[in-house]
């Protein structure tokens, strides 16, 4: 008897997280769905050459272009992902992309004030700024072996 | 208790709400740009789709992963092994809990605080939020766009620079 209740709270548990799952998922859907018709907008609407001339195909400063862009934008990874696969396409260096992710999840911005008050301003403050250097570092020494190693 | 969940609730309402406006903007500027060049904007339509038909799996994918770690990790777990221990144990330990954590970044911050108040070293409270980077339920979208070679050594790399960036932020908290 006693296990069959067990059992039963372990199942509403699992039923629990996975309702969970679908809702924290779900309020992240319109933004998914605006992201992606933006990208459908601006590769049509965009031409190439305007991204070219943002990234001009020089390691460092696309990396810290990268970076910056990833600093001040926020909101889940996988919209970073998509936007970083799609700029990919079109030509932008992989060491600015890995860059805009990583800088993406690592440093925020706009959640800083947040982080501030309850973590402490030095806190969050240096490791804003940490996390920027160190984004343009992964970014390098990723591509890097990645190239060494294909 | 009930306090955070309610402020949670709140917040997560007001993201919804950010959330839609947004979508409203960009159908929008869809409705506006119909009119000036129908033929472009359709188009641009058709690439969205395209994008959204190829992503939908791997979303899908996303949605399964998120609910078996809601399943198996809460925060009071984590709270039980990231305590006073520091040593190699504790960095390895808050990168590992920082890769599985889950939900949105302000659920994590009070935990941290509160563990921060019962002796949690700083190093590691900038290590689990650093290794929140890496998300275990979006790994497939990421491998999706950029290849396994590429998501792991991003990873490596990732859980390294987490452990110089705690001891960089120990050494001048110190100062």
């Amino acid at each position: 008897m006693a296990n069959k209740e067990i059992n039963d709270s372990g199942k509403s548990n699992l039923i629990l997280s996975f309702y969970k799952a679908i809702k924290s998922f779900s309020t992240t859907l319109p933004i998914l769905f605006g992201v992606v018709l933006l990208i459908g907008l601006l590769k049509i609407y965009i031409p190439p050459a305007l991204i070219s001339s943002v990234f001009r195909g020089e390691i460092f400063q696309d990396t810290f272009i990268g970076s910056g862009i990833g600093s001040i934008s926020a909101g889940n990874p996988i919209t970073s992902y998509i936007i970083g696969g799609e700029l990919l396409k079109e030509g932008v260096s992989l060491f600015a992309v890995t860059a805009f992710i990583t800088a993406w999840v690592t440093v925020g911005i706009i959640q800083m004030p947040a982080e501030a008050s309850i973590l402490g301003k030095r806190f969050a403050l240096t490791r804003n700024i940490l996390c920027f250097i160190f984004s343009i570092l992964v970014a390098i020494f990723t591509v890097l072996t990645l190239q060494v190693l294909i | 208790m009930m306090d955070t969940l309610e402020k949670n609730t709140k917040k997560s309402n007001k993201n919804l709400y950010y959330s839609f406006t947004f979508l409203m903007l960009v159908i929008l500027l869809y409705i506006v740009l119909f009119f000036l060049n129908s033929n472009k904007t359709l188009e641009s339509l058709f690439a969205s789709w395209n994008i959204f038909v190829s992503i939908v799996p791997v979303l899908i994918l996303v949605v399964f992963l998120i609910g078996v770690l809601n399943y198996f990790l809460k925060p009071k777990k984590v709270s039980q092994y990231l305590g006073k221990e520091s040593g190699i144990k504790g960095w390895l330990l808050s990168a590992l809990f920082g890769i599985i954590s889950h939900g949105p970044i302000y659920v994590w911050y009070p935990l941290l605080k509160n563990l921060k108040q019962h002796g949690m070293r700083t190093g590691l409270v900038a290590v689990f939020l650093y290794n929140r980077a890496i998300k275990i339920p979006l790994l497939p979208v990421m491998i999706f766009y950029f290849g396994v070679f590429f998501v792991i050594i991003l990873c490596i790399y990732m859980i390294i620079a987490s452990i110089v960036q705690g001891k960089i932020i120990e050494i001048i908290e110190a100062r």
